[in-house]
């Protein structure tokens, strides 16, 4: 299939697809709306509400709180991610004493942390920060955990002959291992990053897109719930191509990169 | 061949190594080994599959210490790793996410030398082993043969006094091994380091060694044969297979190894049996 092909393709898709929804929301099918527009909104109201959020300049104020939120709690976790991961690798007794905490908060579904960070935090950004970097931390520390076990003993080996003491090693072996595992865990991360302030601003917030859709949903208005998501998934579409950029800078020497290890 | 003047490169004595398998169980792989490297000198361990020539090997560059025994470098025992060494791997030992260039390079950058200089004697290695146009290429862009050219210069350019390989043309094809081994042996022409080379190819050993070292199978494997290589230098290694004396040492060193080799097939298959 051919590029403009598949890119007809797609549009189709999302054409047919608003259409069909267009359709049931506001013509009768044998005398009867099978979506009731009260439930389901149309795609038109949903549109017009999107363009008035961006004509009118609200939405970006939102929008910056969600990537602000975001990416502290992608760079907080991923930077204890890496060092929590470095320093248990390094150290199995230390790694062994912990492994069950860590299993046992690993296994929580971090969601019932919400209002535990609101109470401790308030209703600001910091709670959905803390939020994200719950979810954030473990993604990286598991895979920067492994990146630093995993590390081939001949190439350990290689550069202990070559002369290289702990700190060599650590800086040109144990840290670009780790470093990789980390970057290839880079789309889930940055994902959960995402979901944690969302989920944290739904549950309780004065602005951000999860707070957006969340009065949303309070009055009932359904148009103004879609189009949150639409903006919520677009947003997170053009993170993630961000994400996609970075990635093939940064692991231009694997074979394969872009191979998901999350 | 050897100057008597300098001291031994490599000298292990009665060295036995053992590992500790399965809680109290002692599985010896090597048993009171004698070996010795001239300073200069070429030898090559040729053993079965399994019998512990690359033991003997990380011995010698202090990756292993011996249960028993002496290791001496240059007269001196060894503690630690063997700084005089370069170790050349069968497997892959680069640094992935380094270019070729910095793969080589690092060897200098370690020890503090500036980065433009490194970079610029990396270049003149990659040169003289065939790559110099491959230097920005990551191992993984590269065939297994260039990878094992990168590891060569890698090795080289800290200028180690004694070369240790483990299998390193293992891996590759017929021809490509052929091509390596005459490489290596116009760059160990240039400064005669000691080398020890370990191989389970007897043609190899015989093509490029001054010394030819044979193992017994294991498990206690020991040194069971030691021949001189009496073919003249420099060689071309794929003619040198087609001269008289050549066959007559092979037929001489096989009838040895022969048994060796069936033994350790028989050893192999019963332990994958068990």
């Amino acid at each position: 299939m051919s590029r403009l092909m598949l890119l007809t393709c797609q549009l189709l898709v999302a054409v047919v697809a608003l259409a069909v929804w267009q359709f049931l929301t506001t013509v009768p099918v044998f005398g009867r709306i099978l979506l009731p527009p009260f439930f389901f909104s149309n795609p038109i109201d949903v549109g017009s509400q999107i363009v008035k959020w961006f004509s009118s300049g609200v939405i970006w104020k939102h929008l910056i709180i969600t990537l602000w939120e975001s990416l502290l709690a992608f760079v907080i976790g991923s930077v204890g991610g890496v060092l929590v991961g470095f320093w248990f690798a390094r150290q199995p007794r230390v790694a062994a004493v912990f492994d069950p905490y860590v299993k046992m908060v690993n296994a929580l579904p971090r969601v019932v942390l919400a209002p535990i960070f609101t109470l401790w935090l308030g209703l600001g950004i910091w709670s959905k920060v803390a939020l994200g970097v719950t979810l954030v931390f473990f993604i990286v520390f598991f895979n920067v955990y492994q990146g630093v076990k995993e590390v081939s003993n001949t190439v350990l080996d290689n550069g202990r002959m070559l002369g290289m003491n702990e700190r060599q090693l650590m800086r040109h072996v144990y840290w670009p291992s780790a470093l990789s595992w980390m970057f290839s865990s880079l789309h889930t991360s940055v994902g959960f990053a995402v979901v944690g302030a969302v989920v944290g601003e739904y549950l309780g917030s004065a602005a951000g897109l999860g707070y957006l859709i969340q009065q949303a949903e309070g009055v009932f208005d359904v148009a103004g719930v879609f189009a949150g998501m639409f903006v919520l998934s677009a947003f997170v579409i053009l993170i993630d191509m961000g994400v996609t950029l970075a990635e093939r800078r940064l692991l231009v020497w694997r074979p394969a990169a872009a191979e998901g290890r999350g | 061949m050897a100057n008597t003047a300098q001291p031994t490169a490599v000298a292990l004595g009665d060295a036995t190594v053992a590992f500790r398998v399965a809680g109290d169980r002692v599985y010896t792989a090597v048993e009171k080994a004698n070996l010795s490297v001239a300073h200069g000198e070429f030898v090559a361990i040729v053993g079965p599959t399994g019998c512990g020539k690359s033991t003997l090997l990380n011995v010698a560059a202090g990756l292993l210490k011996p249960a028993s025994g002496s290791v001496k470098i240059f007269d001196q025992p060894l503690a630690g790793l063997n700084r005089d060494a370069g170790y050349l791997f069968q497997a892959d030992a680069l640094f992935p996410w380094k270019t070729a260039i910095d793969n080589v390079a690092i060897g200098l950058e370690i020890k503090g030398a500036p980065r433009e200089q490194a970079l610029q004697r990396a270049e003149g290695w990659l040169t003289s082993v065939g790559l110099g146009a491959f230097g920005n290429r990551y191992p993984h862009m590269l065939s297994g043969g260039q990878r094992k050219r990168v590891g060569l210069a890698q090795v080289l350019i800290r200028d180690p006094k004694i070369l240790l390989m483990d299998e390193p043309f293992g891996p590759l094809d017929a021809q490509t091994r052929q091509i390596m081994g005459n490489l290596l042996l116009e760059l160990w022409n240039a400064d005669r380091k000691a080398v020890l080379f370990v191989t389970h190819d007897l043609e190899e050993a015989i093509a490029l060694a001054d010394r030819v070292v044979i193992m017994s199978a294991g498990p206690s494997a020991r040194i069971i044969g030691d021949w001189r290589v009496p073919l003249p230098r420099p060689r071309d290694i794929s003619e040198i297979r087609m001269e008289k004396d050549f066959h007559e040492l092979h037929r001489e060193i096989w009838s040895v190894l022969k048994d060796e080799v069936m033994k350790g097939y028989v050893q192999s298959t019963q332990a994958e049996a068990s």
